[in-house]
């Protein structure tokens, strides 16, 4: 427990990407079956105890110590687990239990035995491996590193022979403690085999068209869809079960019942994951709504329908199709989906064209809530895992933009700790009383050069009014242009309005801020076309 | 019968005022007579009158905020050596927070207070250790005065640092600490552990460190960070004030890791938004164990607090039968809102 402790306090310390990869390296190589097993569960979130929950944690500490003193603290360090860990009277002195003890007993140990046993491991433990122990049991780990990275960890372990996408394709046929994974990544063993389980299949990705791509574009050999401004999904059934995985391999199955509901075929297919409310697409913010929650109500799946618009198949049951061309899948799928029929899921369409110049038109043209451009695929292109080049492009539409004053400026994270680069802006209304006022209407930080980051960070500190923590509200004199994809009404902002990946295209030192854009203007771009009408 | 601290010293707006002796105990305005326990600026302010200290404090106030405002008159007082001030008989015994830190005891009509500053337990190579002295009412802090409050030992920590030193050799560690204690006990921690590399330090801490050597602790090979060029940088110590580690000061460091030296670095949301990679919890401050104890150990029947999480303390000894009472003197204590908030 000592390293797996170690290892949590190093990951939630360290910004770096390489870091933390190596720190997760060096745990997984040094650790002894099932120990390491265990502890790449709980850092892939693998792991959940129904028996230890917070409600234990808290009874602990009232027979511990005294409870004014635990409120107090509890108030200071604003985290339950942390709080018993800090307080915890002794310990320390004896051995900490192993990793695999801790899990196997937290499975197995009757509910009524659970305070004893993790009273004694804790007695026997230090701050840092109780932080770790508790932090365990209330399954609020937040490490610091995603799934993927510990996938990368392992297949930097195997020194290049295994591919991060090839675990991936593995992983969700495995249980903790991944006794054969760590067999086939160190050369013991063969690769797992997940036979029927549901596994995730790593999606084929697009690369950005930029406008020096076009000119070399043989658009003839290509397809065109909507790209459509949900979330990627990919449904998986098997005899095994079903799952609904996002684009990084997070199981969200639990939060779109209906949709898993609606799964009743073998197969694998790739979608948009949308809100779609009688044929209709709702904006993102809509979606957002769903996203926000990990199991909905009753009134969530009523107001904010989900559905899924399925543009590839992977397998039609058992069948790889991965290796045929675009258009052979195209048409298993089609055929898939007059022969299925699924319900809460629909195609979406093949845009038709002639020509380059008709492509841009309709590009153009793409302004509705739920569609954020086209996307070009190689009508003979296979389904291949990975980002590979010149098979299929995203061709966003361009963006819009509108002159906004900063208001705010915040630190950034790891390397721009030092920098205030997030900056938040605003537009001009009247206040209803007939003065001119700024109502903030986004935050961006992107868009900008190492230059001209500098250049924001002294121009902030330099014309800093207000302090509110870590925030600094500026005088309001700097004008930014800004670049957004999409404006959608929204109740959560006060402008009543929000931006769809705003980012900073230009700063306009040259322009006075009282000729900075208004909110209504702003408000006529929002989307209010209903997305079937654009096609 | 003798007297009840009470009727003798109390609080006003410049500070602890002892009325039979005329004097205020760190006041936090410029007044006539002032007996200061160290030399950190929420003690030491200037502008007083006549300053009694040690004679370390005394030289460090000077080094600090030079010699016409370090008090127009001062008198150095060694450890132990009995002075009356007015009515009231006064001496120093050591606080163990920094070098020249002292407890101030007071004697009134056979009633006897401790005013202890800021302290600590822990054995520190660059000062004197802690003389707990028996007394009626004992002033103390709270600083770190919840129970979640655990500093591990010093060893445990450099140990800690020196991995990361051996872990990351091409990576500049650079440790935000207190120009006046930490930073020269942290150089002495360190070269007792071995590291006799340069130890760079921001120009901050420079005169602070002069001083400690001129008074008789040495620290090896000190070198301004500000003229090393960045290869001699990697793998090297470097030593800043905790305002600047992540400021844009630290930019021109290799790769840094970032590390602070501060008991509040226990708490790990609070070394998390300060963007800190190693945080390091050495203190220079009584733990909570260590409040209690030092409580206990001078069994005074009365304890007043004049800064730090109070209620805490104060709940904890009532249970034992002390009385506990805050003094709510604000403006102590702002060193170490230095590391609570993100930007000073």
């Amino acid at each position: 427990m000592i390293a797996f402790a170690d290892l949590l306090e190093r990951l939630l310390f360290t910004p770096g990407r390489n870091a933390k990869i190596a720190l997760l390296r060096r745990y997984f190589s040094t650790q002894p079956d099932p120990d390491r097993g265990y502890g790449l569960a709980a850092v892939t979130g693998e792991l959940s105890f129904a028996a230890a929950k917070p409600g234990l944690i808290r009874d602990l500490a009232a027979a511990r110590t005294d409870p004014v003193l635990f409120g107090w603290s509890y108030d200071y360090v604003g985290d339950l687990a942390e709080t018993v860990a800090l307080m915890w009277p002794g310990g320390g002195g004896a051995t900490p239990p192993a990793m695999s003890e801790v899990v196997e007993a937290l499975h197995a140990a009757p509910k009524s035995d659970l305070p004893g046993i993790v009273a004694a491991w804790l007695d026997a433990s230090d701050a840092s491996v109780r932080i770790a122990l508790l932090k365990l049991i209330t399954g609020g780990l937040r490490v610091g590193a995603s799934a993927r990275l510990a996938k990368i960890a392992l297949s930097e372990m195997a020194e290049g022979r295994i591919a991060p996408d090839e675990i991936e394709e593995v992983w969700h046929g495995l249980t903790p403690p991944y006794a054969a994974l760590f067999a086939w990544i160190e050369g013991r063993g063969d690769k797992p085999d997940p036979e029927d389980a549901p596994v995730f299949r790593p999606p084929m990705l697009a690369h950005p068209l930029e406008a020096s791509d076009l000119a070399g574009l043989d658009v003839a050999a290509f397809r065109a869809e909507w790209k459509w401004d949900g979330i990627r999904v990919q449904l998986v059934a098997t005899k095994g079960g079903r799952r609904i995985y996002s684009r990084g391999a997070d199981d969200v199955s639990a939060a779109f019942p209906e949709i898993l509901d609606a799964m009743k075929f073998e197969g694998v297919l790739d979608g948009e994951l949308l809100v779609i409310r009688d044929g209709v697409v709702a904006p993102f913010a809509d979606l957002q709504q769903r996203l926000n929650r990990k199991t909905p109500g009753a009134g969530m799946l009523k107001d904010f329908p989900a559905g899924v618009r399925l543009y590839d198949i992977l397998f039609d049951g058992a069948e790889d199709l991965r290796p045929l061309p675009f258009d052979e899948r195209r048409l298993r799928l089609e055929q898939w989906y007059a022969r299925v029929h699924p319900a809460r899921m629909d195609l979406s369409d093949l845009v038709a064209f002639d020509a380059l110049t008709d492509l841009s038109t309709i590009r153009e043209g793409a302004r509705a809530a739920a569609i954020e451009g086209l996307m070009l695929k190689r009508a003979d292109s296979p389904y291949v895992p990975g980002r590979p080049k010149g098979l299929w492009w995203k061709w966003k539409r361009d963006p819009l933009t509108i002159d906004a004053v900063v208001m705010y400026a915040q630190r950034g994270h790891g390397k721009r700790s030092s920098y205030y680069s997030d900056y938040t802006f605003g537009l001009w209304r009247d206040d209803g009383a007939g003065n001119e006022e700024l109502v903030p209407v986004g935050k961006a930080y992107s868009g900008i050069t190492d230059q001209e980051l500098a250049f924001l960070d002294r121009w902030v500190r330099n014309h800093t009014t207000a302090r509110f923590g870590p925030v600094r509200e500026v005088e309001k004199s700097l004008v930014l242009e800004i670049a957004f994809d999409a404006a959608q009404l929204s109740t959560r902002h006060k402008s009543g309005v929000a931006l769809r990946f705003p980012r900073i295209a230009r700063l306009r030192t040259d322009k006075p801020a009282a000729e900075a854009d208004r909110l209504d203007t702003l408000l006529r771009h929002v989307a209010t076309t209903p997305a079937e009408a654009a096609q | 019968m003798t007297p009840h601290p009470e009727s003798w010293l109390c609080v006003r707006p410049e500070g602890l005022f002892c009325r039979p002796g005329a004097f205020y105990v760190d006041p936090l305005r410029p007044v006539e007579r002032a007996v200061v326990t160290h030399a950190h600026s929420d003690h030491a302010r200037p502008g007083h009158g006549a300053v009694l200290a040690s004679p370390e404090t005394l030289a460090l106030m000077r080094a600090r905020m030079g010699e016409d405002r370090a008090g127009e008159s001062q008198q150095a007082l060694g450890w132990g050596a009995a002075i009356t001030i007015g009515e009231v008989r006064v001496w120093l015994q050591p606080a163990g927070h920094v070098l020249g830190s002292a407890q101030v005891a007071m004697e009134w009509r056979g009633s006897r207070a401790v005013v202890s500053g800021d302290y600590k337990r822990r054995p520190d190579p660059t000062c004197a250790a802690f003389v707990p002295i028996p007394c009626d009412v004992f002033v103390t802090e709270a600083t770190f005065g919840l129970p979640v409050f655990c500093h591990p030992s010093d060893a445990h920590e450099i140990d800690r640092l020196l991995a990361s030193l051996s872990l990351f050799p091409e990576r500049t560690h650079v440790i935000g600490c207190y120009s006046i204690g930490k930073c020269q006990r942290l150089i002495a921690l360190l070269r007792r552990a071995g590291w006799n590399a340069p130890i760079f330090l921001h120009g901050a801490l420079a005169a602070p460190c002069r001083e400690y050597e001129r008074l008789g602790v040495p620290l090896g090979d000190l070198r301004p960070a500000t003229v090393a060029d960045g290869e001699s940088l990697k793998g090297a110590v470097v030593l800043a004030p905790p305002s600047a580690i992540t400021e844009r000061w630290a930019r021109r460091l290799a790769d840094p890791v970032v590390s602070l030296a501060s008991g509040w670095m226990r708490v790990r949301q609070r070394a998390k938004s300060r963007g800190v990679e190693l945080p390091l919890v050495i203190s220079d401050h009584a733990d909570w164990q260590e409040l209690n104890d030092t409580i206990d150990e001078v069994g005074a029947p009365e304890v007043w607090v004049t800064h730090g999480n109070e209620e805490a303390l104060i709940h904890a000894v009532g249970q034992r039968g002390i009385v506990g009472r805050a003094l709510r003197l604000v403006g102590y204590g702002e060193e170490q809102d230095d590391v609570a908030t993100t930007d000073r």
